[in-house]
């Protein structure tokens, strides 16, 4: 007979248990303690609140065979209370012995000493899940993900197909499941007795996570479980701890901009599991099983997937027209009265109608345009590398006067009280008289100024090739300078009493219109040229890194980002719900400006440095393949 | 942009360009501004460019008030005030603090967490808000207020971890800079803004679990005044793992009062009541010791503090 080695071990210092030795009530049983002169405990698996779980061999076989016992101590001092609880703790551990099931560890016995309850069950090897996702700095499979999901749904299904009363399992979490050598999914921890609170007084911490809304109505049906298994889904998709969280704000944690590896169809499984109101979840775990077994067949990746929630219809967009420039178009266009009117590299500032495209006359200046004309009654005005700035009457193309700066002009004219407002690389700001095209004054930026000034009541915003960002005067006294650490190129706005910038060394700011304090900003993972467009809640800028970032003002976090394929010099425009930009990767793409998901995107064939424009329902962008296109949208 | 003009056309010589007459008459705003005095020169006219936004004074005034309350017998609540004020020739640079900290019942060190919160918190603002500006030619700091604030949040948790371990506490603090104003917090004391009608308006948002039952419709008012968890806060300093604080930053209501309290006065006293009190005592001092007695007259049941500050 083989022997084995630990039961060679001196039995002498193996002592029954005894509870009233224990003078704390919560105090943890010992390695070698013998409970109903049969399980020797070995060590404690795991301690919670209301006891611990041990590791423990059944004494009875002499092979050795390991069992987990669960220990709940009732803490309280009420007998009557206490005996409450005993009866309910035995209640439900008949209920589990009736039960048998793969992912359910069977119960051997059970039995209670005093204030203290055990249950003996399979011991189950292997690992648990939230183990297993912080071990993991990758993301887990998704394939994996959504198998483990169909166990676990198969598992909830059982339960809560039991008679006369469906069994609810109300602590699904990643540290309850267990994962054995054998790739399969048990669960532990089985919900026997719920933590037992007395109403506690005085501020308290406590963290939740898993559990729905209705659960601390003190509902408990089977949706619960499948909230709490959307919600663990959740978890090891993204691996965000929803504990880490504010409670019930999955929502907030789109999956699939946390893991772009998951398929539309699985986070929709997920998020449907998640609903806040019960009836809007699946109806029960079997239809949640099916669903993930859908997604399971298609290798869990959205990017096999040819589901209907697609929604990219690049083929689908055909320009209403295009028109060919001499050179490059590397800034946007405006559209007056029916006219658009673009300048471009080949030194022309073109008029065309809007509608078809038809070229109606161009004006030549002596250098490349790359800033975007601005109308302002009956005349069109812009600055080219000519030094120049120019007004040209809008209808006849004919030029109505020029004023000279001492350096190329790239910098967006910006008109108010009839003087445009414009930077030169001469570092100036050129304020001019747009009848008479005589100066009224210029005010010395330090720098070369390339940025679009912006006009407030009693000032003006202008960025600097330097990295400044000035508010001054209109008489030219600066008011306060921020300093960013390179160029801003980007041309600031203003929203509230705050006003937002990019700039070249990757940050995007807010800082306070009056004082010039910065209030916080945000990191960029390279510089931007980008111009950021800003709504109440949310600005939108396009970065150097390739991504169109979407920062909530509020939280002055990303809401979302959208990664393009080249640097976005582009400054993104929002035209109803949608968000269109250009990238130097040739595309115009249109997202939806919630969520940042693609709606679809046009190829150029030319990178794009300007920015789109929306009039009547067509977009116009110009390309650096000398192309402008409108586009319907 | 009378001050445009003004400024503008006060450097452009007289022009008999009867277009450019008509720039100006057609630019002019339409009431109200026009009668004021034109400048006679530029150089005067800069100084008027450069008056405050607000016509007056812009002087920030506080008081605050505290009680064990009738059913504890430790204060586990702790509170900060500063206000200054720096003026000059070239600048008027109201400021303030105003912190509360509540600690937590039910853990070791909650007196001591609230403090050790409460001091770090006021320590790190000072150091890295107000003493830049204690010099001519002041810059504003090179941080954002932002980071500023959630360094100090950061700090005074590890203060508590170093100091008092097992402690939680709340932490919420209100800065004023200028027309600026930006608010760090954790847990379930507030800040307020108190309008003239008597009405409050929450700044902060609580992190309670049953405040976030109520928000999702959950549960309804009254039965969040009851949830047996309604004390159960899911963000706290000095426990968990550290986690990124929640800043607000805005700018400052024009005027009115701004109240930062603990659960010990907002969970007793109505807000009408608070703002009424707010709005009708002549003095701060007098009007913080009438919420805190409102809260102790409806039982006391927990430590209160109210920091009362009023806005230019």
């Amino acid at each position: 007979m083989h022997v084995q080695e630990d039961s060679l071990e001196d039995q002498t210092t193996t002592r029954n248990f005894n509870p009233g030795e224990l003078e704390d009530q919560g105090s943890q049983l010992k390695p070698k303690t013998l409970l109903e002169n049969r399980y020797l405990v070995e060590r404690a698996l795991g301690t919670g609140g209301m006891g611990a779980v041990y590791l423990a061999r059944d004494s009875r076989f002499s092979v050795t065979k390991y069992v987990a016992v669960k220990e709940i101590i009732a803490q309280v001092t009420d007998a009557a209370l206490r005996e409450i609880m005993v009866a309910n703790f035995e209640r439900e551990a008949n209920l589990l012995a009736s039960i048998s099931h793969a992912a359910i560890p069977k119960i051997h016995d059970f039995f209670s000493i005093n204030n203290r309850s055990y249950v003996v069950m399979e011991y189950i090897r292997g690992k648990d899940l939230e183990s297993i996702v912080n071990e993991n700095k990758e993301n887990l499979s998704v394939q994996q993900i959504a198998i483990w999901g169909i166990e676990l749904c198969d598992v909830l299904h059982y339960l809560h197909t039991r008679s006369p009363e469906p069994i609810v399992f109300r602590d699904m979490k990643p540290s309850n499941i267990m994962v054995t050598p054998e790739n399969h999914v048990v669960l532990v921890d089985f919900g026997i007795a719920k933590k037992f609170q007395a109403g506690q007084k005085g501020t308290m911490i406590g963290t939740e996570g898993y559990s729905p809304p209705e659960q601390y109505r003190g509902e408990s049906s089977p949706k619960v479980d499948i909230y709490a298994l959307g919600a663990t889904l959740h978890h090891l998709l993204t691996s965000i701890d929803p504990r880490d969280e504010a409670p019930f704000t999955f929502a907030e944690r789109p999956i699939r901009q946390l893991n772009p590896d998951v398929s539309i169809e699985f986070e929709t499984i997920v998020e449907m599991a998640l609903q806040y109101n019960a009836d809007e979840r699946f109806k029960d775990a079997n239809a949640m099983k099916e669903a993930l077994i859908q997604v399971a067949r298609q290798g869990g990746s959205g990017y096999h997937a040819k589901g209907t929630a697609a929604i990219i219809r690049d083929y689908e967009i055909k320009p209403l027209w295009d028109f060919e420039c001499e050179d490059e178009i590397r800034g946007s266009a405006v559209v007056q009265d029916g006219l658009l009117y673009v300048g471009a590299y080949d030194n022309n500032l073109y008029a065309l109608d809007a509608t078809s495209g038809q070229f109606k006359w161009k004006y030549a200046s002596e250098g490349g345009i790359a800033g975007t004309p601005t109308y302002f009654e009956n005349s069109i005005f812009f600055g080219s590398e000519d030094h120049r700035v120019y007004a040209i009457n809008a209808l006849s193309g004919r030029v109505q006067w020029s004023y000279s700066t001492d350096g190329p002009i790239r910098s967006t004219p910006a008109i108010q009280d009839r003087h445009v407002f414009i930077g030169s690389d001469d570092e100036h700001i050129h304020i001019i008289n747009t009848t008479t095209g005589r100066r009224a004054t210029k005010i010395n930026a330090g720098s070369p100024v390339r940025s679009k000034p912006l006009i407030i009541n009693d000032g003006l915003y202008f960025g600097t090739e330097n990295g400044d960002l000035f508010f001054a005067d209109f008489n030219g006294k600066i008011r306060w300078r921020a300093n960013a650490k390179r160029a801003v190129t980007s041309s600031p706005s203003i929203n509230n009493g705050v006003v937002y910038f990019g700039s070249l060394d990757g940050q995007f700011y807010a800082v306070n219109a009056q004082t010039g304090w910065p209030m916080w900003r945000f990191r960029m993972e390279r510089g931007t040229i980008s111009s950021p467009f800003v709504t109440d809640q949310f600005a939108y800028i396009g970065s150097a890194d390739g991504n169109i970032y979407c920062i909530n003002l509020q939280t002055s976090k990303e809401a979302w980002h959208f990664s393009t394929g080249h640097q976005v010099s582009s400054s993104p425009l929002l035209h109803n719900d949608a968000i269109y930009c250009g990238s130097v990767d040739n595309n115009i793409y249109c997202l939806d400006a919630k969520t940042g998901n693609l709606r679809w995107k046009f190829d150029t064939g030319g990178a794009i440095t300007g920015s789109p424009t929306i009039a009547n329902n067509i977009l116009y962008i110009g390309s650096l393949n000398h192309f402008l296109y409108a586009l319907p949208i | 942009m009378n001050n445009f003009l003004k400024s503008l056309f006060g450097q452009t010589k007289p022009s008999a360009d009867p277009e450019n007459e008509a720039a100006i008459s057609t630019a002019k705003p339409p009431s109200g501004a026009q009668d004021i005095t034109r400048p006679l020169s530029p150089h005067l006219d800069s100084i008027t460019s450069i008056s405050p936004i607000r016509a007056d004074f812009p002087q920030l005034q506080a008081s605050c008030y505290q009680s064990v309350g009738k059913q504890r017998d430790h204060n586990e609540d702790a509170l900060f005030i500063m206000t200054s004020m720096l003026a000059g020739n070239e600048r008027q640079f109201p400021f303030g603090i105003y912190i509360v900290a509540d600690g937590m019942g039910g853990h070791q060190h909650g007196e001591i967490a609230s403090e050790i919160a409460s001091l770090t918190m006021a320590g790190h603002l000072l150091d890295q808000v107000y003493r830049s500006q204690i010099r001519t030619n002041p810059e504003p700091p090179e941080t954002p207020l932002r980071e500023i604030l959630a360094e100090g949040v950061i700090k005074a948790h590890e203060a508590i971890l170093e100091n008092a371990p097992g402690g939680g506490t709340t932490l919420t603090a209100l800065l004023i800079v200028d027309n600026q104003m930006a608010i760090a917090h954790v847990g379930d004391s507030r800040v307020y803004a108190i309008n003239k009608d008597n009405t409050l308006h929450a700044l902060t948002r609580d992190h309670s679990l049953v405040k976030r039952l109520e928000e999702l419709g959950q549960l309804t008012a009254d039965e969040a005044a009851v949830h047996p968890q309604k004390n159960v806060l899911y963000r706290a300093l000095g426990q968990g793992e550290p986690f990124e604080p929640e800043i607000i930053t805005a700018l400052a209501p024009e005027a009115g009062h701004l109240l930062v309290c603990s659960d010990g006065l907002w969970g007793l006293v109505p807000e009408i009541t608070l703002g009424s009190i707010a709005n009708t005592n002549p003095t701060l001092n007098e009007a913080c010791q009438k919420m805190v007695a409102a809260a102790n007259d409806a039982g006391g049941p927990d430590n209160i503090t109210a920091i009362l500050v009023r806005l230019p």
